[in-house]
């Protein structure tokens, strides 16, 4: 498959909800991601294969894979709060 | 995920359960399956009782009730009586369901009441720290069972179907796309549905039995659980130690509210001239 | 000739329910309220309302908690054994200020018992049945007429306060059979919980500190909010922190402080120039009744105090009276429950008698006639 028409992905991360327990990353079938001080990130994303798994298993729902399409732009997803301001509400 | 992010109560989050608890992978099971059914949010109750699965609905943008222990079902029966019109869901663990929660759950799926039922199932009473469960295989460890267990768990799946639910499956925290489709079809169908979820604790259940991460966990049910349109045609030997995952009973029968519906209308035609309010006491009961 | 009809006690506390708006049943069978139950499966198809028996006391419970939440008026039914398996529940109510009302046809207990038989062995369960401090309401009909009303004045404030009420009833008041002239429905005070205006921005739990009862919006109509067993703030989310603790439980205790004056029900007899007060309730106040009227016959000013809110109890009232008498007489049937309250009321200003009777079988009008006399010898 020519490097052209090779699908892309992005990984969008909430490494706030991110609890580091490497499921994602044992189980990406081309081993995409790595865990850096307790959380994942994307290491060889051009490997990514667009399958998903890590965002259905995650426990956290702390990672999603968007599919980058040529010439449309990736606007800012609204729905993607700024995750990185601590809730209000505190936790027992 | 993210259009089923709608579905969460995103300040609540990140969520109480512990790194690597497979509760937060059915939970997002079951938001993708709501999601996927589009769903009417203001529609939806999702009732749980107490435990570590228990505490989902707080992370569920639903109306969300939070019982006592062992209780759920017995709460969304009457949600459900009440408002046959409402999506009721209840997310229960193996000891909340099976346990204290066992007479209702029985009951439950003997009414065929219309409640989409998950049982999270990590063999274990996590929020209490370890103690073993009716679920426990027999053998393991639990801070109540440091010599191992004596008892045989359930066959949860098999007790529904004995019970009288309609719609009965399980799947694991390591096949998510068969729990997803499971969960969907729960929802789907109309009368008392349960999906028995097994879930990895790494916390109590695998540390206390030495299974490892929950990495170790998930590779353990992806060794174990064989889908039971493959097992048909496997030799029995071969299932030995294994437990079986997918749609295990899917019979549609007469659902509780609508039966009972019908027994309002026959009432109501009966006693046409009847107005409400105080009234002749027809029959003095004694 | 108004439609005076001849009813049980248990068939006029589901009237009565039925009258306030009861719309879910939600029991289990248990003498010697059952026919409570049936009276419910009988009448509440009728007016497209649900009844359900459940699998026992505890889901039957649970089940009316969840009915209410609906924003339906929902009630159950019980005695003795199955009040106690109740329990837990009704502090759940209390805690999530839930309104329900639980019927409880008290009999000889503990245990088993005696099904058949009259006690009034459950006041302080009715109190203090449950874990912890919580709010919750008692009252207890004295005849059949009034099982219908209070019934009704149990919703009314259930509704007004969310607030789980019992109505403390017994075997005799409820199997016994009087003539009875209810009132027309137009003429029946009914309240209804009050509710937040539209979704958004609703918080489930805020209220006035001092007592205040929040809102309470129905499930299935857009709120999407949360209610939980655990302690919680205004948003009804769980929270831990102390204070939020504190001043939810002083919040809750003080909603039924402040209804006390407000919901405040008794009955007197012959008080105002009274040596000896008797303070009876229930199917027990009919026999002292009785009594005090057959010692003023014999000249002897005998006086009765029949309160029918007993949690929270009437102390004002009984204060005031009981400080006048020269000896009061606390006849209940068990071995001295209600008489530890009056104690604290008239509170060494008056010595006070137990008179208990536990055989089942309900005081003799000249028994506690006797009682009244003893003090003359």
């Amino acid at each position: 498959m020519s490097e052209q028409n090779k699908r892309r992905f992005e990984h969008v991360i909430r490494e706030r909800w991110c609890k580091g327990c490497n499921i994602c990353v044992a189980f990406c079938p081309k081993q995409v991601l790595e865990l850096k001080n307790g959380k994942v990130f994307a290491a060889r994303p051009e490997s990514c294969i667009g399958c998903k798994l890590c965002e259905l298993r995650c426990p956290d729902f702390a990672i999603e894979i968007h599919e980058v399409i040529e010439g449309k732009a990736e606007g800012r997803d609204a729905a993607h709060l700024d995750f990185s301001v601590s809730p209000e509400a505190e936790h027992d | 995920m993210s259009d089923s992010l709608k579905y969460f109560r995103q300040n609540r989050l990140p969520h109480i359960w512990c790194p690597g608890c497979g509760h937060g992978t059915i939970t997002g099971a079951i938001i993708r399956a709501i999601a996927k059914l589009k769903l009417d949010k203001n529609r939806i109750v999702v009732v749980s009782g107490i435990g570590c699965s228990s505490r989902a609905p707080g992370y569920l943008d639903f109306d969300t009730l939070h019982t006592t222990h062992g209780r759920a079902l017995a709460f969304a029966t009457g949600i459900k009586l009440s408002r046959p019109d409402l999506k009721v869901i209840v997310m229960t663990g193996d000891g909340d369901a099976t346990a204290i929660g066992g007479n209702h759950f029985i009951h439950a799926a003997r009414r065929n009441i219309d409640i989409t039922t998950i049982v999270m199932n990590n063999a274990i009473y996590g929020m209490t720290s370890g103690q073993y469960s009716p679920m426990t295989p027999v053998g393991m460890l639990g801070t109540t069972a440091p010599y191992g267990t004596v008892e045989r768990p359930f066959d949860l799946a098999k007790m529904a179907i004995a019970s009288g639910a309609s719609y009965v499956a399980r799947a694991t925290s390591y096949h998510v796309q068969l729990l997803e489709e499971v969960i969907e079809k729960a929802l789907l169908n109309k009368g008392f549905s349960v999906v028995e979820a097994v879930s990895q604790c790494p916390t109590y259940f695998g540390r206390k039995n030495k299974i490892g991460s929950a990495v170790d966990m998930l590779n353990m049910f992806k060794e174990h659980a064989v889908n039971v349109k493959a097992a048909a045609v496997m030799a029995p030997e071969k299932l030995e130690g294994k437990f079986l995952i997918g749609e295990l009973h899917n019979q549609s029968a007469p659902e509780f509210t609508e039966e009972y519906q019908k027994l309002i209308e026959g009432v109501r035609r009966k006693f046409d001239n009847f107005q409400g309010g105080v009234r002749e006491c027809a029959q003095n009961s004694d | 000739m108004t439609n005076a009809k001849l009813m049980q006690g248990n068939e006029a506390c589901t009237l009565g329910a039925l009258a306030a708006g009861l719309e879910f049943f939600a029991g289990y069978p248990i003498t010697p309220s059952t026919e409570i139950a049936e009276l419910c499966s009988e009448e509440l198809p009728k007016i497209g309302g649900k009844f359900i028996q459940m699998e026992d006391e505890i889901g039957s419970i649970a089940a009316i908690i969840g009915a209410s939440l609906t924003g339906r008026k929902s009630m159950t039914a019980t005695s003795g054994p199955g009040f106690s398996l109740m329990q837990e529940n009704l502090g759940y109510a209390s805690l999530t200020e839930v309104p329900i009302v639980i019927i409880n046809v008290q009999r000889v207990g503990p245990s088993t018992g005696m099904p058949t038989s009259l006690a009034q062995g459950d006041v302080m369960q009715a109190r203090w049945g449950t874990h912890g401090d919580h709010p919750v309401v008692v009252l207890a009909p004295g005849n059949v007429k009034e099982c219908f009303e209070l019934t009704v004045k149990a919703f009314n404030i259930a509704e007004d306060y969310r607030v789980p009420v019992v109505v403390l009833s017994d075997e005799v008041i409820g199997h016994m059979r009087e003539k009875v002239v209810l009132p027309e429905a137009k003429d029946i005070k009914v309240s209804t919980r009050a509710t937040p205006e539209a979704p958004g921005g609703y918080l489930p739990y805020k209220a006035d500190p001092d007592g205040g009862v929040p809102l309470m919006a129905p499930f299935g109509a857009g709120y999407r909010y949360h209610v939980t067993g655990l302690f919680h703030d205004d948003t009804g989310f769980p929270s831990n922190k102390g204070e939020v603790a504190d001043v939810l439980l002083r919040r809750l205790q003080r909603k039924v402080e402040k209804a006390e004056p407000v919901i405040r029900d008794y009955a007197v007899e012959s008080v105002d120039d009274c040596d000896v007060l008797v303070v009876a309730f229930g199917s027990s106040a009919m026999s002292a009744l009785s009594a005090v009227r057959q010692a003023r016959a014999k000249g002897v000013k005998a006086g009765l105090f029949r309160p029918k809110t007993i949690w929270p109890f009437p102390e004002e009232p009984l204060h005031d009276i009981a400080t006048r008498a020269k000896r009061v007489i606390v006849a209940e049937m068990n071995l001295g429950q209600l008489v530890l309250e009056i104690e604290r009321v008239v509170g060494g200003k008056a010595p006070v008698e137990k008179l208990g009777k536990i055989n089942g079988e309900l005081f003799k009008p000249e028994e506690i006639l006797a009682a009244i006399m003893g003090g003359q010898r």
